[in-house]
């Protein structure tokens, strides 16, 4: 009824060419700002300058200006374009081949004027709806920015924490230094030809080895397993090691099997140490036999691969503690560390069908809720979003291989929310899925509300 | 959709891992080379020379209608019986049985859409050699040799088509099999051979696979033995055949000498090759002849298995028959010579006689019907994939496609949608609210296709297996119970859509009460059809299950015709015969081209298909199916950015214009390549809108008189021997030549513009090029190299809405292309765009556009027909145009006003302003 009352009104103030109201003014689709190029009843010149024409073939259902400007109220111009003023909502340009197409693009309904179809004016209802989203929104940022605050100074915190665990390490470096020049004595003992000197050589580098032991922090050389071993199975596979590009001795981006399995063999004497070192703690200790039979199997291997650790640098077992350390310190949580606390964190989101699992900068994967192995939907890659808001999208990629496709690779999109939650997870393309994540650490300092709504309303 | 895919239940693995081998190819060693299929070894190795058949003259019976004639093999005894007819419309039609089979053969049903009307024959002269009948018209005759038999079809002095003169003629008869059972008729057991090169019986038979041959792991029981056919055709003075789709090969047939010959048996082939004979989809048995001098047609009626053998005395070989000593030429005489084998059924042959390429259209749409008039939006963009994921996904895209102001009609959904494969049924999930999903697109005035495949998942608690078992309507196996084979679903059955009462059955399941979700701009898609089973024989069925009482074997290519036939029966029924259907098939055969389009199946994203997407629509455009396309993009791998690019500029000028991607492809909607793709995109679908008033014409004719829409040149250049072999190029109409860019990083086409004396316009720049040449245009990405025939005048629609039907109102212009004689001629054809009122209450508007002496004026072709339209004329664009001093529009009412006008010196183009005169009235410009 109003919509029909106000085209009436519209149609009778064109025709009478009276100005009862500020719109009725210019021609059918000319927004206020260019209404000045529209004075009637003078030559209208094409807004491109193009060509001039007379007043009255403006909206005239003819196309004559190049850059369609002289029918901003009809289709007739394949570039034009129609403004709605959409009173209660904000205003908008569309493309003028959606004027009198039957559909309803306007919520004040002024693109359909001559179809036949019923619009009707939405413009306050959008208008009303858009506001108590914003003010939802407005509230949700506001108390995300808050607890992003809080984020920031948590991260700052275990920053300094990390760094000095690190300084730590990094002492003991020298004490550790000597301690290895004692087992290579001890290995090379081991080279004895005569069993007993063997014996007693095995003896006293289970002693060492014992003391080496004791003087690591325990939960670092979990920790250092850990991060090796992606699936949590307790064993290191070369995927694994694979995954860990830090390991990669050409720099070239990738680990090969070939770098692997060199880089097992080579590091095996400590990358065996610190794995068998932690069932060993609440182990009884061994009879002499089995004992013997291990200590053989240490000693083959030393003799087997005519290593001993050369020095430090080449003890991966401290590498990895202090690389990873360093790893987290060199990390890019953000510009204000901000998302440092998800780090070693993971959150799950069940459908009907997968348990969905991000690590975030670690992995996400894909697990069958009804029995059926883990798939590993991706690994970390690296912050993704556009050049404006880089951190508001992760990419995780190498996931496993898909059947005559890619691997399988997950975009993460962050949004603000106070809480750190998977909200949606959907595969819009074969082995490409999509994760929607809500976390404060994303929360930017909140306009003003009224500044949020006044932006949004022209009249 | 897919051949074979990894989400197939564990039962599948292990077939998969065998038959997928990794390889990017088709694995030729799933299907058969003639060598492996017994009937096919056993015809070829019957080589040509004097035939063992005789006619016997004293049986000879002529009457108002047919001659019929029985023949003999004088090595069996087997007796023939030769029917021969002429038909109306320069025809003639050819069909041999046994003159006593065993049982029955089976004859075709449901592809001639009348028994078709005779005209008499006489007898003009008579001897012990022969007798000489009158074809009428043309001093055309036949002669019927009697010893040998063979049959020439003459022209004055010249023979036109001679069948048998290589001694092809081959009839397997029905028999009982001797190692099992006494012959009951002792006359048998003398024979010793046959035409066939029949061996003796016991191990040789076996070996010969004439009761059982093994493929692979398959056992094909034949309980009625040895049952093939052949018979050879020879073509003076032909050295271009055409035709026999669908293969994915060159437009002009090569010969098969040397190699397999070009195979005709409706299968899923997945990743299929190019540049072969091997069989793929879909089975049209009709082969075009063209020459300078004549065009003609063989329409080879057998739905079993056929494979066709094609050679060529200008491929270095000299078969010329020699008996008939008016003979003219020398025998460096151009000639093809055709041989046709088929593995059961009978010979029923049609010879269409032209002469023009117009002509064999009308006589094959005379017999087997013409092209279904799709629904308007049905020739506009269609945007598939393997899988629209659910209700939020085919919200996003299409609101996608708005933000990004592409048109489009049509949103697919593949297989994927369906409960667990259950079709007709919805996903409750992904898809919870079908009508809100469709009604959303019903706001947007665009539609919907899904997918509804011939597989019936076999499950106890599915409506529509429960059904179909129940009333007995599912195929059998050769031991009477339900035929059951592999498929999307699992194990399924297979309706019998050969059996009336079940294509009853199948049309009522559109009913919107019956099929739940479906609304009014719902359509479907039958894939699958050829049919497909995974773990059947070639991937298709066995051939001794049972429909009815006969075999898969005798009416194989039949079945998808059928799937399809009922279908578009239920699109019909559903609006109470009011809204004219759109049915996509994958498999067809002859007749397809009366129930809907039809695409090329899975091809794949590469150069090479690309390509060959025009000689395959070509092919099948030539026999009846002008809705033809290839999926946009290819439907295996994923495209550069530039061969999408490309693949969307050539679609938009193909008829069936739909982009479609596998399931394990990465997303590829117009607008994730960048602003400068999609732009790119954007402007070829557009043009696509622009030009759908014309593409609208085209498909009008091809359903009122069997004319194909996109047509090989030579169609339109009959002399011209420089188009006989084009195919890298096409025409829509007569009047629009495009050659699409199919090449990586091209700098440049070279485009044959046909037609001596005749000009050519490019329709983007307007510039005027000469015909009979080869012209160089330079592309860039954006180029899509299209001309216009000077002659001619093409509506256009140059207001581009989000969808075909938000076009529906808007105003035409006309585009006038002067020939050099400052001459032109078009046509404009307007109706609802939806229903059969056209056709039923003659609501079309159908008008003669022509310009001569400097006016230009539309007057009504069909009189007795009626239709409104808002629509007016908006801009009248004259190329090769000179300038006026003024131009006056007159209307009926006989008013007289001035139209202002601009005039382009540089490119000779005048654009008059605003006629604004109603489409469908009588108007005339005259420029002075």
């Amino acid at each position: 009824m109003s919509c029909a009352l106000l085209l009436l009104l519209m149609s009778l103030a064109l025709a009478m060419g009276t100005g009862a109201a500020v719109e009725i003014q210019r021609p059918r689709g000319v927004p206020l700002s260019s209404e000045q190029f529209y004075e009637e009843n003078k030559p209208f010149t094409c807004l491109d300058g193009s060509s001039t024409i007379p007043f009255d073939r403006i909206n005239d259902d003819y196309c004559d200006c190049r850059d369609g400007s002289d029918e901003p109220g009809t289709a007739a111009c394949p570039n034009g374009s129609f403004h709605c003023t959409n009173a209660g909502f904000r205003p908008a340009f569309i493309p003028s081949s959606r004027i009198n197409d039957g559909i309803c693009d306007c919520c004040d309904t002024t693109d359909e004027y001559n179809s036949g179809a019923t619009c009707q004016n939405t413009c306050r209802e959008m208008g009303r709806k858009e506001r108590e989203s914003l003010q939802i929104m407005a509230e949700i940022t506001k108390e995300g920015f808050m607890l992003k605050q809080q984020l920031i100074h948590e991260a700052k915190r275990g920053q300094e924490d990390k760094q000095g665990k690190l300084t730590e390490l990094q002492g003991s470096k020298k004490g550790l230094e000597e301690k290895v020049e004692a087992l290579r004595t001890v290995k090379e003992t081991a080279e004895d030809p005569e069993k007993e000197a063997k014996e007693r050589h095995l003896k006293s580098w289970e002693e060492q080895k014992e003391l080496i032991r004791m003087e690591k922090d325990k939960t670092r050389m979990a920790e250092a397993f850990l991060e090796l071993d992606d699936d949590a199975d307790g064993y290191v596979s070369v995927a694994e090691l694979q995954s860990h590009l830090e390991l990669d001795p050409d720099s070239d981006g990738s680990l090969t099997e070939t770098e692997t399995q060199v880089r097992c063999l080579s590091s095996s004497s400590t990358l065996f140490l610190p794995l068998k070192a932690d069932d060993e703690v609440s182990m009884p200790p061994y009879d002499t036999e089995t004992q013997s039979l291990i200590d053989g199997a240490y000693s083959h291997l030393f003799y087997n691969l005519g290593l001993v650790p050369q020095s430090l640098i080449c003890d991966p077992e401290f590498i990895w503690i202090c690389r990873n350390l360093e790893k987290e310190i060199g990390f890019d949580f953000g510009p204000s560390a901000e998302f440092a606390y998800l780090y070693s964190q993971c959150y799950e989101l069940s459908t009907s069908e997968y348990i969905y699992r991000l690590c975030p900068f670690n992995r996400v994967s894909q697990k069958p809720k009804f029995g059926g192995s883990e798939t590993n939907l991706g690994l970390w890659g690296q912050w993704a979003g556009p050049e404006d808001s880089l951190y508001s999208v992760m990419k995780y990629d190498h996931g496993q291989g898909c059947w005559q496709g890619p691997n399988r690779s997950t975009t993460v999109k962050l949004t603000c929310g106070k809480e750190t939650v998977v909200t949606s997870t959907s595969e819009p393309s074969r082995c490409e899925y999509l994760m929607e994540f809500t976390t404060p650490a994303v929360c930017q300092e909140p306009a003003s509300l009224d500044e949020v709504l006044q932006g949004h309303t022209e009249l | 959709m897919a051949a074979f895919i990894v989400r197939m239940g564990p039962l599948l693995v292990l077939w998969l891992a065998v038959f997928l081998s990794g390889t990017w190819a088709v694995d030729r060693g799933n299907f058969k080379t003639c060598d492996q299929c017994a009937f096919c070894k056993r015809q070829r190795a019957l080589k040509p020379g004097q035939s063992l058949y005789r006619a016997l003259l004293e049986t000879l019976e002529l009457t108002n209608t047919k001659l019929t004639l029985q023949l003999i093999n004088d090595n069996n005894k087997v007796r023939l019986l030769l029917e021969l007819y002429r038909l109306q419309g320069n025809m003639t039609r050819v069909k041999i049985n046994e003159l006593k089979p065993l049982k029955p053969r089976f004859e075709v049903p449901d592809v001639l859409i009348n028994d078709p009307p005779t005209e008499p024959l006489s007898l003009l002269s008579q001897d012990e050699n022969g007798v000489v009948l009158s074809l009428g018209a043309d001093s055309q005759r036949l002669i019927v040799s009697a010893k040998p038999f063979r049959l020439d079809i003459m022209e004055g002095r010249e023979v036109l088509l001679s069948l048998n003169s290589r001694g092809l003629l081959a009839f397997e008869h029905l028999r009982i099999r001797k190692d099992t059972q006494v012959d009951p008729e002792g006359a048998e057991k003398k024979e010793e051979t046959d035409a066939a090169n029949e061996p003796a019986e016991g191990e040789t038979a076996k070996e010969d696979g004439m009761w059982e041959e093994t493929f692979k792991s398959h056992t094909d029981n034949k309980p009625n033995g040895p049952s093939s056919i052949s018979l050879d055709f020879s073509l003076p003075g032909v050295e271009h055949v055409y035709g026999i789709p669908e293969h994915a090969d060159s437009l002009k047939l090569k010969t098969t000498d040397g190699g397999d010959p070009y195979r005709l048996f409706n299968l899923d082939v997945f990743q299929y090759e190019l540049f072969n004979p091997m069989a793929l989809y879909g089975a049209i048995p009709v082969m075009l002849s063209h020459s300078a001098q004549r065009t003609m047609g063989i329409f080879w009626l057998n739905a079993a298995e056929t494979w066709v053998d094609i050679s060529s005395n200008t491929a270095g070989k000299t078969v010329l028959g020699q008996m008939l000593d008016y003979v003219q030429g020398s025998s460096e005489t151009p000639q093809t010579d055709v041989r046709w084998i088929s593995e059961s059924g009978i010979i029923d042959v049609f010879i269409m006689l032209g002469p023009t390429p117009t002509d064999v259209f009308s006589q094959y749409a005379s017999l087997t019907g013409t092209q279904a008039f799709p629904p308007l939006s049905a020739l506009a963009y269609h945007q598939c994939r393997w899988n629209y994921n659910d209700q939020e996904d085919v919200a996003a895209v299409d609101q996608g496609f708005d933000e990004h102001d592409i048109p489009y009609d049509f949103i697919w959904l593949d297989i994927e949608h369906t409960d667990g494969k259950r079709y007709f049924t919805w996903d409750p999930h992904k898809f919870p609210q079908p009508k809100d999903m469709l009604q959303g697109l019903i706001d947007k005035r665009r539609k919907m296709v899904a997918i509804v495949d011939p597989h019936i998942k076999v499950d106890s608690s599915y409506k529509i297996h429960n059904e179909i078992r129940s009333k007995g309507f599912y195929v059998k196996n050769k031991d009477g119970g339900d035929y059951e084979g592999w498929c999307w679903p699992g194990n399924s059955g297979y309706p019998d859509f050969t059996n009336p009462e079940m294509r009853a059955w199948w049309a009522s399941m559109f009913a919107y009460d019956q099929y739940e979700g479906s609304m009014e701009n719902m359509y479907t898609w039958n894939d699958m059809n050829e049919p497909s089973v995974f773990n059947g024989p070639e991937v298709t069925m066995h051939k001794d299950a049972l429909h009815g009482t006969w075999e898969n074997r005798d009416l194989h290519n039949l079945y998808g015709l059928y799937v399809q036939m009922a279908t578009a029966e239920g699109l019909i029924e559903r609006s109470g015969g009011v809204e004219r259907p759109f049915v996509l098939t994958r498999a067809f055969f002859a007749g397809s081209q009366r129930y809907g389009a039809v695409w090329t199946g899975d091809n794949t994203a590469d150069w090479d298909h690309l390509k060959i997407s025009i000689p395959m629509c070509l092919s099948l455009g030539l026999v009846g199916v002008s809705f033809c396309g290839a999926d946009v993009g290819g439907f295996f791998k994923s495209p550069s950015t530039e061969l999408l690019v490309r693949w969307y500029q050539t679609g938009a000028y193909q008829p069936f214009f739909r982009a479609h991607a596998h399931l394990d492809t990465p997303r590829r909607e117009p607008w994730l390549f960048g602003p400068e793709n999609t732009a790119l995109i954007r402007e070829a679908v557009r043009q696509r809108y622009a030009l759908l008033p014309y593409w609208y014409q085209l498909f009008y004719h091809a359903h009122h008189s069997g004319q194909p829409v996109m047509r090989p040149l030579w169609v339109e250049y009959t002399q011209d021997t420089a188009t006989f072999s084009v195919d890298d190029q096409f025409l829509l109409g007569r009047d629009l030549l495009v050659h699409p860019v199919t090449e990586e990083g091209a700098k440049g086409v070279t485009a044959y513009l046909p037609g001596k004396g005749e000009v050519w316009f490019d329709v983007h720049t307007f510039q005027k090029h000469n015909g009979a040449q080869n012209l160089y245009i330079p592309v860039t990405i954006s180029s899509i190299p299209v001309f216009q025939r000077g002659g001619s005048i093409i509506p256009r629609k140059a207001r581009v809405r989000r969808s075909s039907s938000c076009m529906e109102h808007d105003p035409y212009t006309l585009f006038v292309a002067l020939s050099p004689k400052r001459f032109a001629q078009g046509e404009l054809y307007i109706d609802d765009g939806h229903t059969f009122n056209f056709d039923k209450q003659k609501q079309f508007i159908h008008r003669r556009l022509s310009f001569a002496n400097n006016a230009l004026s539309s007057r009504n072709l069909a009189p007795g027909s009626q239709f409104i339209t808002p629509s007016w004329i908006e801009k009248i664009v004259i190329l090769g145009a000179s300038k006026p001093s003024k131009a006056t529009l007159k209307t009926p009412d006989g008013k007289e006003s001035l139209l202002e006008f601009e005039f382009d010196a540089s490119m000779s183009v005048l654009t008059l302003r605003k006629p604004g005169v109603n489409a469908g009235v009588d108007w005339t410009v005259v420029l002075q």
